[in-house]
C-alpha cells in the first residue's frame, strides 16, 4: 500500500471525536492536528494539557481512558525544541490518539498529568530523567533510570551517543 | 523499619530494588528503585542505520524476543508503507505464540519456585528447552533469534522445521495438565495466591496496567483481538479473563494463554499459506544470496543497504502488540535519513510495576514475592 500524504488541515479532521470535543469545549487549545499512516496526531497548547487529558478521558461518548505512554523528542536545534508525545487509548471504543505539546530549549515545563492518570508517574519521570523537561504538580519528580548524582540528560541530541569521558 | 530487599534478591528476577517501609510483618509502603540495567538502548537506535536497530530489540526483553523483533519490524514496515506477504505474517504469528509460550514457562516456572513449589520448575524448563531448539533451528539462535527482518523474514524456514512444530504442538497441550496438576488445585498454592495482592480493574487501568495483570482483574482487553496486526484477526481464539484480580487470578490467565497459544501454533501450521517470505521492495530488502552473486543490479542494492542503509520517509508511528506482559509498543520517529530519529520502547513492565505497591501496601511481607512474580517483570525490559 503506497503511503498517503499526511492530512493537516484541521478542518478536515474535526469530524474525529477527540479533535471535535477539544474544539468544542476551547478552540485555542488545540494548535493543530495530523492524520498520517492511520494514526491521528494532535497538537495541544502547553498550559492546557493537563485540563485535555482530564476532558478527554473523562469523555463519556468517547473516553480515552487509558494512558499508554508518555515520551519526548528533541528537536535540537530548531525551536520549539522538545515535543512531549502522550499516547491515549480507548478501551471500548479500540482507538488511539497522540497528544502533543511543543515547548522551547530554555526551560522546558509543564504540567503533570498524574492526577487524570496515576501511570504517569514513572513515565513522567523518565522524561524528566533522560530529557530534562520538569512536569509542574508530579508528586516525586526524580531521575527514575540514571543515578542521582547523574550530570545532563542522556537522550537529549545535543548528549553524545558514547557519553562524556 | 525501612527494609532493603534486592537488588540482587532471587525473586526479584533481575535487579529490581525494592525499599520496604513495614510495621512488623506488614508493608506500609513499597517504593521500587529501578535503573540499574540502563543500557541507554533507545539513544544506541538513533546512531544505527534501522536494519541494525533489530538485534537491539531482542535485548530488551530477552524472554521474549521474537516478540520485540516484530514490534519493531512492524512500527517501520508501516513507516514505509510496505505490504507483507501472508506466508510471512503467517509465521511470525507462528513464532510469536511459541514466544509467549516460552516467556510464560519461565514465568510459572520461576513465580512457583519463589512461592515454594520446585518441581513445576523442572517441568517448565523441559518444555522450554524444546521451544528454545525450534528457535535455534529456525533462526541459529536460542535466545537471541533476531529472526524478523523489516519487510518479512531473514531466512526460509529450514527442511523439517514445521514437523517439528507439529510435534511440540501435539505433546504440549497434556503439559499443560501436568503443570496445573500440581498447581490449580494445590491447597498450599491455594493459600499463597488466592486473595493476594488483589487489584481492582479500576486501579489496574489508571496505573496503566497491561497483559495479564489487567486481564486477571476483570478488563477484556487483548490487542491482537481488538487491535489486531500481522494477520491476528485470521486466528481464532479466546482470551481469557478473570474477574478476581489477585494472584491466581493472573496465574489462570496466563495458564489458560498457554493452551489459546498452542491451538494458534496448530491453525497456523494446517493454514500456513505458500509463498514468498519478503516483500517487493529492492531498496529495503536484502536480495538473495544466488541473486547477489549472479545479478548486478541486486549486488548494487546490497552494497547500499550494507554501507548507507535506507531512507524511511518522515513521519511518525506507535505500533503497538501484545507481548507476554501486556503491551510493548515502539514508538519510532523518522526524519528522512537512514537511521531513525528516535526510538521509544513503551515497555509493559514499567507500567506493570507502579501498580505493585497498590497490591502489596497493607499486606504480609510474605505476598511481595507472590506478587513480584504474578507481575512477571523482566528488568530488562523496565530499564531498556
Amino acid at each position: 500500500m503506497p503511503l498517503q500524504p499526511a492530512i493537516t488541515d484541521l478542518e478536515e479532521l474535526k469530524n474525529h471525536p477527540a479533535v471535535a470535543k477539544l474544539l468544542a469545549w476551547n478552540p485555542a487549545a488545540v494548535e493543530g492536528a495530523k492524520f498520517d499512516r492511520d494514526e491521528m496526531s494532535i497538537y495541544v497548547e502547553r498550559s492546557s494539557i493537563r485540563e485535555v487529558c482530564d476532558l478527554l478521558c473523562q469523555n463519556t461518548d468517547f473516553p480515552f481512558n487509558y494512558l499508554a505512554d508518555i515520551t519526548c523528542v528533541d528537536w535540537f536545534p530548531s525551536e520549539p525544541r522538545f515535543e512531549v508525545v502522550y499516547h491515549l487509548l480507548s478501551h471500548s471504543k479500540k482507538e488511539r490518539v497522540r497528544l502533543k505539546v511543543r515547548l522551547d530549549g530554555s526551560s522546558p515545563a509543564l504540567d503533570s498529568v498524574t492526577p487524570v492518570w496515576p501511570a504517569a508517574n514513572y513515565f513522567e519521570r523518565e522524561v524528566f530523567d533522560l530529557f530534562g523537561v520538569r512536569f509542574a504538580g508530579h508528586p516525586y519528580l526524580r531521575r527514575l533510570l540514571m543515578p542521582e548524582d547523574w550530570e545532563g540528560h542522556p537522550l537529549r541530541k545535543d548528549y553524545p551517543v558514547e557519553g562524556y569521558r | 523499619m525501612i527494609l532493603n530487599m534486592g537488588p540482587h534478591h532471587p525473586s526479584t528476577h533481575g535487579v529490581l530494588r525494592l525499599l520496604l517501609e513495614i510495621d512488623g510483618e506488614n508493608i506500609v509502603r513499597i517504593m521500587p528503585d529501578i535503573g540499574y540495567l540502563h543500557t541507554g538502548i533507545e539513544k544506541t537506535c538513533e546512531a544505527k542505520f534501522y536494519q541494525q536497530v533489530v538485534p537491539l530489540t531482542d535485548r530488551i526483553d530477552y524472554l521474549c524476543p521474537l516478540t520485540n523483533n516484530l514490534c519493531y519490524v512492524l512500527a517501520v514496515e508501516k513507516l514505509l508503507g510496505l505490504e507483507i506477504p501472508p506466508k510471512a505474517q503467517w509465521m511470525r504469528v507462528m513464532l510469536n505464540e511459541l514466544t509467549r509460550i516460552n516467556s510464560h514457562l519461565i514465568w510459572l516456572g520461576t513465580h512457583a519456585l519463589d512461592i515454594g513449589a520446585m518441581t513445576v520448575f523442572l517441568y517448565c524448563f523441559r518444555e522450554r528447552e524444546d521451544i528454545l531448539r525450534l528457535f535455534e533451528m529456525v533462526s541459529g539462535q536460542r535466545m537471541m533469534t533476531s529472526y524478523f527482518r523489516i519487510g518479512g523474514l531473514a531466512l526460509e524456514p529450514p527442511l523439517g522445521f514445521f514437523e517439528r512444530v507439529q510435534d511440540f504442538a501435539t505433546r504440549f497441550p497434556s503439559k499443560v495438565d501436568e503443570y496445573e496438576n500440581l498447581l490449580t488445585g494445590n491447597p498450599i498454592w491455594g493459600m499463597r495466591t488466592k486473595g493476594v495482592a488483589r487489584i481492582t480493574a479500576e486501579d489496574a487501568v489508571a496505573l496503566g496496567a497491561s497483559g495479564p495483570t489487567l486481564r486477571g482483574s476483570g478488563v477484556d482487553f487483548d490487542l491482537r483481538r481488538d487491535m489486531p496486526y500481522s494477520s491476528y484477526e485470521k486466528f481464532k481464539f479466546k482470551v481469557p479473563v478473570s474477574q478476581d484480580g489477585d494472584v491466581f487470578a493472573r496465574y489462570a490467565c496466563r495458564v489458560a494463554e498457554m493452551r489459546e497459544s498452542i491451538a494458534m501454533v496448530q491453525q497456523a501450521l494446517d493454514g500456513m499459506p505458500e509463498g514468498p517470505i519478503k516483500a517487493v521492495a529492492p531498496k529495503v530488502i536484502l536480495p538473495d544470496r544466488e541473486m547477489m552473486k549472479t545479478q548486478m543490479e541486486a549486488l548494487i542494492y546490497h552494497f547500499k543497504i550494507i554501507t548507507e542503509g535506507f531512507a524511511v520517509p518522515a513521519g511518525e508511528v506507535y505500533q503497538a502488540v501484545e507481548s507476554p506482559r501486556g503491551e510493548m509498543g515502539y514508538y519510532v520517529v523518522s526524519d528522512g535519513t537512514a537511521k531513525p530519529y528516535r526510538v521509544h520502547m513503551r515497555s509493559a513492565c514499567l507500567a506493570n510495576l507502579q501498580a505493585l505497591p497498590t497490591m502489596c501496601e497493607g499486606r504480609l511481607l510474605a505476598d511481595v514475592v507472590a506478587a513480584i512474580g504474578s507481575i512477571d517483570i523482566v528488568l530488562g525490559e523496565i530499564d531498556r
